[in-house]
């Protein structure tokens, strides 16, 4: 809400404050100030000139050269506008001068010179839209005035941000009460007064509100003899400044009002009410509608409107019709000053996309009181401005009020919850000048103060108008709590310090996704949760795998030329299927990485340590199947038979579909798994007293046995005295029989009560060889 | 002596000792020839060969170590290396800017006694608006673009229905902050994101008041932005909370004269809070004339932005390397 500080000065005196104490102090007591303007700060150096001769540009069709008369010289000046003729008075932004859009030098168009500038309202920064042409004028004007003081251009206007609870402070008046609040000052509101003539109102038109819900009140007056013409200076001023288009007199009025009052209102053409009846009814399904704004709209039977005996002339709260707009014929007008229910102008503001001055306000519950003052102030300003003449009476159509809401005075209570040893008097004062009444220990709540309903909100307007910056600071009062992770949430640290320190940067990546991932990634649509209202395609459905989100971002990395990529994510994916409609939200751990030198057994490796780094051991890593893998380096690691991860090379069509010319390699790990099976207590063993013998042993088995099943054999041995054993080489080539290949482990034995002699370490080797004989049809290599 | 001052390697000085103290060297010689000389001479030559035995291998041993300091230092002069060549590093990865921020503030909450609570991002109309206070056809939802999934399922619009499940559940003191990912139907532009973090944090219990909330939460902005942080809480409007505030910190950059950075208000909004409205307690089955509690939410990009001086809000989601590398 934009207010010149002159209109508030007219009900609350804050001329000796400057811009910036007021924008602070209001900005503590709850009304903040986004900013505050002064107008034609920037404009420097323009001045009023008249154009004394036009002639074409020599060198240019769409150009023209004036010679424009600026007082004490006559300037060459070259435009591109054509709205302006001989003898017209001009803005002159003059060389050297400044103009909001920066500043203005002496040049040369197409070879002819130019002195300056002849500006535009949108120029000057009068008005944000693109004007048409420039800014003419044909009043007698004296020459080489600075355009400010010609103008009048010596506002300030405040922006305010006015939060949804308070739409009595989307007027002037509501702003000065909380400015008379803020500062301690004196603040009243005239009634209005209305000089009326020996007509009635009840011979222009009569009113009936079918849907009192959605109608609490409507009150309306009637205006005759109208001339149309421009409202006056002052009033175009405050309404632009407060970012409103003048229009005419009539328009001018009713937004005046609206700004003035809080109290939305339209004028209606009588001559367009046919049956001289208004209607405030539901619509028809389908009515059709056509706007102000020349929009035609379908309405459906849940919008409220202002209809005649035969047609809607305005979508209530919303917008007038087109049908019954004030014409420059107009001569007899209907100011209507209506209540409409908040919810129901928000959902038909909404359903067609018109979110107007009007509907704003009424969304948010207005004041049924307050359609009298303000259709009485409308009047009043007819009256000044001797744009018609009022016809005597109201129609006023009022269902019952709500009553007054009272709520008790609990001076310790207040304190008590801010915190506080605040006065009683001063509670009582703020309140008061805030329009409360407070009689024996109860607080009246004024009735534009919907938002005000029990005793919270009376200590927040207590609190606010104190200062909460006076308010102490303290620690909690209440009992003491122990802070802490819980094991969750500790496994998670555990995920991210263990991957950082192997060299995997965390990732955070969105959650929702675009269906094609699936295809892309090759596997099956399906248990996914939809968007009912996306932004689009790009991010309709919520992800249930995070793969596709780290191939994404391996995919930005590998296109911006990023060398080499190892990272992870702990994230969340979402199925269909949870409790109450909701989703299944279970995490995931990915790791994924390309690069120089990266192979399958890096992504194995990280995997691996992550399970180490939980205290799970007894895993088992197998061959795999997944589409989105490849078919040959594809591993599955299960613990106690459940699967816990899936890991390998990314599939070079999947690869393909991400834009990745790298390969790359990944690991979907189930989080829960990990949760599941973690076994992080650590139990110190004694150093071993004995020494240990270490041998190599090579073996010549098929190709087709894995090294998973040889370290079966060896595992079968690890409760004797095989301590470890560590692969240090797989060779096929040269001395090997084809289809073969040679695999070769350092075995390390120990025993912990004895020395080890030479029988004692060969009688287990032959052993281990007899059984990976027996298994394997493996030789041993000498 | 002349000789043992000639000598310049260890190899000279073994063939000095063989040539002098060897089995046919030069003394043991006069020490073999003992047998001629007279008895009254005897002890007189013998004592006087031993001394020059004595003083010869002193001298040598002095020597010696003189000699092996010197080849050490030209064999240390051989081995000089190029210092200025690069190191070898091992490849540590690094935490998201986000996480690192946000490990940051649960450490400063821990250490006052809150705990984490957690609650479902695809979450039910009834705790994301109802209970807090929004019920269908409130204006201040459309401040809140909501994603939905059906008519009361969607996508949460902040964490603070989180509060909502742990007041069901939990009965007082409560203490608990509740990190986590929200939603708002925002095009992706350098201020806006459809996906956003926040942290959300609860107090509830018998006398909590007020200026708890401002002296807890000017611990935070202490811990966060350095004990000097000047902050200022200034009445705003929340449905869900009442009294409802803001706070900001006196902007670093101008020190609150206004400039860029603040939009020239000088002040810098970090986060929203209040004290919980006693309709959302009494709905939870707290009884609001015995407890009363607060609560607020923060923005964890617009803090981490801040931080690091991020002016666009989509490198968080890029996830270049080149940008996480930073942090």
């Amino acid at each position: 809400m934009k207010a010149p500080f002159s209109w508030i000065n007219e009900y609350v005196k804050i001329d000796d404050i400057t811009p910036k104490q007021y924008a602070h102090a209001m900005t503590m007591s709850g009304s903040k100030v986004e900013s505050i303007e002064t107008q034609g700060e920037n404009i420097i150096g323009v001045v009023t000139g008249k154009i004394l001769k036009i002639e074409r540009h020599p060198n240019a069709d769409k150009l023209v050269v004036c010679q424009v008369d600026i007082g004490d010289e006559v300037l060459q000046i070259i435009t591109g506008a054509d709205n302006m003729k001989e003898g017209d008075f001009v803005a002159v932004a003059t060389d050297g001068s400044t103009l909001p859009g920066g500043k203005i030098k002496k040049g040369k168009l197409r070879g002819v010179e130019s002195c300056g500038m002849m500006c535009s309202e949108d120029e000057l920064g009068l008005q944000q839209e693109r004007a048409e042409g420039i800014m003419v004028w044909q009043t007698e004007t004296p020459l080489g005035v600075d355009i400010k003081s010609y103008l009048g251009l010596n506002e300030t206007i405040v922006e305010f941000e006015i939060t949804s609870n308070r739409p009595d402070c989307l007027s002037i008046i509501g702003l000065a009460r909380e400015t008379a609040a803020t500062f301690a000052r004196e603040f009243a509101v005239k009634t209005p007064v209305v000089s009326e003539k020996n007509d009635n109102i009840e011979n222009y038109i009569k009113v009936r509100v079918e849907n009192e819900k959605l109608c609490p009140r409507y009150s309306c007056r009637a205006v005759k003899n109208i001339k149309i013409e421009h409202s006056p200076e002052w009033m175009q001023k405050r309404l632009e400044g407060c970012g409103i288009r003048p229009i005419n007199n009539i328009v001018d009025i009713t937004n005046y009002v609206m700004l003035e009052y809080g109290q939305p209102m339209h004028a209606f053409d009588l001559r367009m009410i046919g049956g001289k009846e208004i209607i405030v009814r539901t619509a028809t399904e389908g009515e059709p509608m056509k706007t102000l704004d020349e929009q035609e709209h379908l309405l459906d039977g849940n919008m409220l409107v202002i209809a005649d005996c035969s047609k809607p002339i305005a979508i209530a709260g919303v917008m007038g019709g087109e049908n019954s707009e004030i014409q420059n014929d107009t001569t007899t007008v209907i100011f209507e000053s209506a209540n409409f229910n908040g919810e129901s102008v928000r959902s038909a503001a909404k359903k067609l996309g018109m979110r107007t001055e009007s509907s704003a306000r009424f969304e948010k519950g207005l004041d049924a009181h307050n359609t009298v003052a303000a259709v009485n102030r409308a009047c009043e300003l007819i009256c000044e401005l001797g744009a018609g003449e009022v016809v005597d009476g109201m129609i006023d159509v009022c269902a019952p009020f709500e009553p007054e809401r009272k709520i008790p005075l609990n001076v310790e209570k207040i304190n008590s919850f801010l915190g506080t040893n605040i006065e009683k008097e001063f509670i009582i004062s703020s309140l008061e000048s805030l329009g409360f009444t407070v009689e024996n220990n109860l607080i009246a709540v004024p009735s534009f103060r919907g938002d005000v309903e029990g005793e919270a909100d009376i200590a927040e307007e207590v609190a606010r108008i104190y200062g909460y910056d006076k308010i102490p600071s303290s620690l909690n009062t209440g009992e003491t709590t122990l802070g802490g992770k819980n094991d969750k949430q500790s496994a998670e640290d555990l995920v991210k310090t263990t991957l950082t320190s192997l060299g995997f940067y965390e990732i955070i990546t969105y959650s929702l996704i675009n269906p094609k991932m699936f295809d892309k990634m090759r596997i099956e649509k399906m248990g996914y949760i939809e968007l009912l209202n996306p932004l689009g395609k790009e991010l309709s459905i919520l992800r249930t795998q995070a793969l596709g989100s780290a191939l994404e971002v391996l995919s930005t990395n590998y296109n911006r030329r990023v060398d080499g990529a190892s990272l992870f994510e702990l994230a969340t994916t979402y199925q269909k299927g949870g409790d109450d409609g909701l989703a299944i939200e279970k995490q995931q751990v990915i790791i994924a990485m390309y690069g120089n030198e990266v192979d399958f057994y890096d992504i194995k490796g990280a995997t691996e340590q992550l399970f180490d780094a939980f205290g799970i051991a007894n895993y088992k890593t197998q061959q795999h199947a997944d589409p989105v893998f490849h078919d040959g380096q594809t591993a599955i690691i299960s613990v106690k038979n459940q699967q816990a991860a899936v890991l390998g090379r990314i599939h070079p069509t999947v690869q393909k579909n991400f834009e990745i010319g790298a390969d790359c390699y990944a690991a979907v790990i189930d989080f829960d798994m990990l949760l599941k099976f973690k076994d992080l207590d650590i139990k110190f063993k004694h150093l071993p007293k004995y020494p240990a013998v270490t041998r190599d042993i090579a073996i010549t088995v098929s190709n087709e046995i894995s090294v998973g099943q040889i370290e079966e054999v060896f595992n079968k041995f690890k409760s004797g005295i095989v301590e470890k054993y560590n692969l240090f080489d797989v060779y096929q080539g040269e001395q090997i029989e084809k289809g073969k290949k040679s695999v070769a482990y350092a075995l390390t034995l120990r025993s912990a009560d004895k020395t080890l002699k030479d029988e004692e370490v060969n009688k287990v080797l032959d052993a281990i060889l007899k059984e990976l004989k027996r298994k394997f049809s493996a030789e041993q290599r000498l | 002596m002349d000789a043992l001052a000639c000598i310049t390697s260890k190899q000279q000085l073994e063939s000095f000792r063989v040539e002098f103290l060897g089995k046919k060297g030069r003394l043991t010689q006069v020490l073999r020839g003992m047998g001629s000389v007279s008895p009254e001479q005897r002890p007189i030559i013998g004592q006087l060969a031993n001394d020059i035995r004595l003083f010869i291998e002193e001298q040598m041993d002095t020597l010696l170590l003189q000699l092996e300091a010197n080849e050490l230092e030209v064999k240390l002069l051989q081995e000089k290396i190029d210092v200025t060549m690069p190191g070898k590093r091992q490849r540590i990865g690094k935490k998201h800017p986000l996480t690192t921020v946000l490990d940051e503030l649960v450490d400063i909450f821990i250490g006052m006694g809150f705990t984490i609570a957690e609650g479902p991002e695809v979450e039910l109309d009834y705790y994301n608006f109802e209970a807090l206070n929004l019920p269908k056809g409130h204006p201040a939802r459309d401040t809140q673009d909501t994603f939905y999934i059906s008519d009361n399922v969607l996508l949460r619009t902040q964490t603070s229905p989180v509060q909502i499940r742990v007041m069901e559940k939990k009965k007082p003191p409560i203490k608990i902050i509740a990190p986590g990912r929200v939603y708002r139907s925002d095009t992706v532009d350098a201020t806006h994101s459809p996906l956003f973090h926040q942290i959300e944090g609860l107090v509830v219990d018998k006398g909590i008041t007020m200026a708890d909330l401002k002296g807890t939460l000017e611990i935070l902005c202490k811990k966060l932005y350095g004990n000097d942080t000047k902050v200022r809480f200034r009445p705003h409007h929340f449905p869900f909370t009442e009294p409802s505030c803001e706070l900001d910190i006196l902007c670093p950059s101008c020190n609150g004269s206004g400039c860029r950075v603040c939009k020239s208000e000088g002040w810098i909004e970090i986060l929203g809070a209040g004290m919980v409205h006693p309709r959302v307690l009494e709905r939870c089955g707290i009884n609001p004339e015995i407890y009363s509690g607060f609560a607020f939410g923060i923005g964890l990009e617009r803090i981490t932005m801040r931080r690091y001086g991020i002016y666009d809000l989509r490198l968080f989601f890029e996830n270049d390397l080149r940008f996480l590398q930073q942090f």
